[in-house]
């Protein structure tokens, strides 16, 4: 489905056409997460307000966002429904790949600019079978001969793969390339067959429908990225996705706070002259939320620095830094929604009240296994044996 | 200087291949240096030629060849004298 294509000044600001999209998210977030369904009416708004398009840089059409305006945006539609930002964060990181590494590729620049015309919803596909979630290894490849390409993948997570419009896959380089020699292929509708091997009935994050399947896809060979896999995976990918899963789950636990806050003030209405049981460990809960938000923005901060010198962005001491981002914010937000539900007490316990958290809460328990707290520990302590954390407070 | 750091990586099992098989500019990487073992190497370099490599030294190129390593190797031992 081509969406109309209005010219960029028509379009509203970015942060508010989000903001109208949170509305129709917060609307089914209820549905999306007891049927564990994909949130189609809102990522449907996402495409109609053209937000999919948003980092492409101006010259391929699109709007050239930073990773801080977009990180935004995850954090508005994060405090709508958890599920729908999250799919959209990981979209964005898709994003980013491309943007940072597609534009001097002219079948990758070319697909940039269709992303503008079609706002496709694009899919990752890192994990595979027998490798897990260690992206940095994987065992299919992908086989190019006379210009085309073909490549098999039991990839047992692709999230919301059935929904998405193109698919980034990683795979070995060659078939006689070691593990570790990755590429990664743009795979579009119509170039793959997915058969659905994992079903998703999850604690939380219930709308990213993360099945696993078997990929099967063929293609033209220059929709493989030039740049190995190893360089676009330290240069944006691991930032963007530290960055704007932490805004997702920045957004998901303000949002959780916004709800705590809204049930003191209503008890302290009731109470006047007294202040009510939980406006202590309210205002402990505030202090958490933006000790936060600080870990975000500083994370944003050391990107920026980096931003545009792949020696940097590729440096130990950088991955060690946004590893560390991710280990702060994942655990972070889970203690936050834990304290909002002390607060609210049986009314956020409940799930059909004004000040309900139960979602919240389920959904940030997926931060620390997305891409296991425990693995992402384990690589920085090895970075540790060799960097140094950087001491000074601006850098 | 080249000699000792292939003896290294052929005693420490640094990449997948023979090292016989690597020309000095051959890429690491793709030769199955994962980033668990380049660390592993690094600290093993640091030992056989007494060195601390700097946290500016510390990125995927400098690591990439045994040409690249030993130019930084060569670097900081002439910063020591």
């Amino acid at each position: 489905m081509a969406v109309p294509s209005p010219t960029i000044e028509i379009l509203r600001p970015p942060a508010e056409r989000m903001r109208s999209v949170a509305e129709i998210a917060a609307r089914h977030s209820g549905d999306v997460d007891r049927e564990g369904r994909f949130p189609q009416e809102a990522v449907d708004a996402l495409k109609a307000e053209r937000l999919m398009s948003v980092m492409v840089p101006k010259r391929f059409g699109g709007e050239g966002l930073s990773l801080l305006e977009t990180a935004e945006l995850c954090t508005i539609l994060g405090q709508a429904c958890g599920s729908t930002a999250m799919i959209y964060a990981m979209h964005q990181i898709k994003a980013s790949s491309l943007v940072s590494h597609g534009g001097s590729s002219p079948w990758h620049a070319g697909f940039m600019r269709d992303l503008v015309d079609e706002q496709y919803l694009l899919a990752s596909a890192t994990t595979e079978g027998g490798i897990g979630g260690d992206l940095r290894n994987s065992i299919c490849a992908v086989h190019v001969a006379d210009g085309r390409f073909t490549l098999e993948k039991d990839a047992t997570v692709i999230s919301y793969g059935l929904y998405a419009d193109a698919i980034l896959v990683t795979c070995r380089r060659a078939p006689d390339a070691q593990s570790s020699d990755q590429s990664m292929v743009v795979v579009k509708r119509g170039d793959y067959t997915l058969d659905k091997t994992t079903g998703w009935d999850t604690l939380g994050m219930r709308g990213t429908c993360s099945e696993g399947f078997r990929l099967v896809s063929a293609g033209d060979a220059a929709q493989i990225f030039p740049q190995p896999f190893s360089e676009i995976a330290a240069q944006s990918m691991l930032s963007a996705s530290h960055i704007l899963w932490g805004a997702v789950w920045f957004g998901i636990a303000a949002d959780a706070v916004a709800r705590a806050q809204a049930y003191v003030r209503a008890a302290a209405r009731k109470q006047p002259g007294s202040l009510p049981p939980g406006a202590l460990r309210l205002a402990e809960v505030v202090a958490m939320l933006q000790d936060m938000k600080a870990s975000v923005v500083a994370g944003v901060v050391r990107y920026e620095a980096a931003m545009n010198r792949p020696d940097a962005l590729s440096s130990m001491g950088f991955a060690a830094e946004m590893n560390n981002l991710k280990i702060t914010t994942s655990q972070r937000a889970a203690q936050i929604v834990t304290h909002a539900m002390l607060i609210t007490g049986l009314s956020g316990y409940k799930n059909d009240t004004p000040f309900s958290v139960g979602r919240h809460l389920r959904d940030v328990t997926s931060a620390a296994i997305m891409i296991s707290n425990d693995r992402i520990l384990s690589n920085t302590s090895n970075l540790l044996l060799v960097s140094r954390f950087d001491t000074s407070l601006v850098n | 200087m080249r000699d000792r750091i292939r003896k290294l990586i052929a005693e420490r099992k640094v990449v997948a291949v023979d090292v016989d098989t690597l020309s000095d500019t051959s890429d690491l990487y793709e030769a199955g240096l994962s980033s668990f073992a380049s660390i592993q190497f690094m600290l093993a370099l640091e030992d056989e030629f007494d060195i601390e490599f700097p946290e500016r030294m510390l990125t995927r190129k400098t690591f990439a060849s045994i040409e690249a390593i030993d130019r930084s190797i060569a670097e900081l031992i002439g910063e020591q004298v």
